[in-house]
């Protein structure tokens, strides 16, 4: 983070604004993905009147940055509407796609809104290995043509590069294809559980060798020890992460958490208006006056300056204030050293 | 004096934080600060009102400055600003700028 950036970040929280939103529109897909964090729901998604409120009650509340996401949230025939509304709100849009159905003319609008980057998700480099993922014949090479386009129009293109075990070793390939694509590029080494708790999806990641890789790749995930931003003197160092104190998530169906990782609802933006929520949810509330110092286990283990404990996996294993074993685990292989809950 | 018209760049996100103006740009994401009184200008910069008319009414009445001061600052402000590619600065009105 950019020192400026951290100032705004740091001003955000003494203001109580909630920075960074992340809006599923849908959690419909055309895809289906073998990790899939997302539980099938039915019921009516926030309708773009609705949809149109919700951003107006962010932008009074001072959000900036809005991430549209789902689902596939090309999906939402309205998107278009969504984002030119979000534009005149003169939010900072990102967007967050598989990219197979994005074609020309959808990236000539998205260029045309200044979406300021567009994330697309791969899981490999080889396109048998991509469409056995998605269980989707033909996903990945409509994805590449999604991300040429994209480039091809100046949008920015991130590509979120989710590692699994069935290509554990293709991050060094998929970083190179980013590159010579023109998008950058972004891992993320960790399946979490889906947002019911169900942990049968974690069998999918990578073995704890490549983990090992990864934790110690400075490229990947920057220097070691020195500058951890836990040791930074600032007031953000104090909490466990910025989910709920200036970021938030909202689902399609209108219910708010603090984090898309973090099934703690908080409220129902059709029930009530989200500055209410945001400022009087108890449970809301509640989070956060949680502090570091809280971590019953965390607050004293030696790892806790290279450990990016999520406070939302520690509530889907069963304890908000207690440690995240998949955390544990990564904090492992980036030292050779054992955290405490992993001896037991 | 020749008008002078200011929109806000279509690709600029921005923010009000207090008495600061916070402004990102889509196109690079380069992050910028405005202060009080660079604030009040920004969201004055619809494109359709002259710099002069928005010096005079919202900075002259608001700060102990005369006009001249006040406006040559501006002009040096906004020149800055169109130099970072988040302000359009022209002769004549501007449509197209975020002020639409
Ligand atoms: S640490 Fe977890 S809960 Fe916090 S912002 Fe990150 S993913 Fe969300
Ligand atoms: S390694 Fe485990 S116990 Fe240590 S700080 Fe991280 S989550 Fe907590």
């Amino acid at each position: 983070m950019s020192r400026l950036l951290g100032e705004v970040h740091e001003k955000a929280l003494r203001l109580g604004i909630p920075w960074n939103v992340h809006l599923d529109l849908t959690w419909r897909c055309n895809l289906r993905c073998v990790h899939c964090y997302l539980v099938q729901r039915e019921g009516p998604e926030l309708k773009l009147e609705e949809v149109s409120r919700v951003l107006e009650e962010l932008a009074a509340c001072g959000t900036l940055f809005l991430c549209l996401s789902g689902g596939e949230v090309m999906l939402r025939e309205d998107l278009f509407d969504i984002m030119e509304r979000a534009r005149r709100l003169n939010f900072y849009i990102t967007v967050k796609t598989n990219g197979t159905m994005l074609e020309a003319e959808a990236v000539r609008r998205l260029a045309e809104l200044n979406v300021a980057r567009v994330d697309v998700s791969l899981y490999s480099h080889q396109p048998e290995i991509h469409d056995a993922v998605t269980q989707a014949p033909g996903s990945f090479a409509r994805t590449m043509a999604a991300v040429r386009e994209l480039t091809s129009r100046g949008v920015k293109v991130q590509i979120s590069h989710v590692l699994m075990r069935q290509a554990a070793a293709s991050y060094t390939e998929v970083r190179r294809l980013a590159a010579e694509l023109g998008a950058t590029y972004k891992l993320d080494a960790t399946i979490t559980p889906r947002l019911d708790g169900n942990a049968g999806v974690l069998r999918l990641n990578v073995p704890d060798a490549i983990w090992r890789e990864i934790y110690n790749d400075p490229e990947l995930v920057g220097p070691l020890m020195p500058d951890s931003p836990r040791s930074a003197p600032s007031a953000l160092a104090e909490l466990p992460c910025s989910a709920g104190h200036t970021a938030c998530y909202i689902s399609p169906f209108g219910d708010v958490y603090p984090c898309v990782q973090f099934p703690l609802r908080l409220g129902n933006v059709r029930e009530q208006s989200f500055e209410k929520i945001w400022r009087e949810s108890p449970a809301l509330l509640r989070w956060r006056a949680v502090r570091n110092a809280d971590l019953v286990v965390c607050r004293t283990c030696e790892l806790h300056n290279v450990c990016s404990r999520c406070p939302g996996l520690a509530y889907m294993e069963g304890d908000l204030l207690g440690p995240s074993r998949l955390d544990c685990e990564k904090a492992y292989a980036r030292t050779g050293l054992r955290p405490a809950p992993l001896a037991e | 004096m020749d008008p002078v018209y200011i929109a806000r760049h279509p690709a600029a996100a921005w923010r009000r934080l207090e008495d600061e103006v916070i402004v990102i740009s889509a196109s690079d994401s380069s992050l910028f600060t405005l202060n009080e009184v660079a604030a009040e200008i920004w969201e004055c910069a619809d494109g359709r009102t002259p710099l002069a008319e928005i010096v005079a009414q919202h900075i002259v009445t608001r700060y102990d400055v005369g006009f001249d001061e006040a406006y040559s600052d501006a002009r040096e402000l906004v020149e800055q600003l169109a130099g970072k590619g988040i302000l359009i600065v022209s002769g004549e009105p501007i449509t197209g700028g975020d002020g639409r």
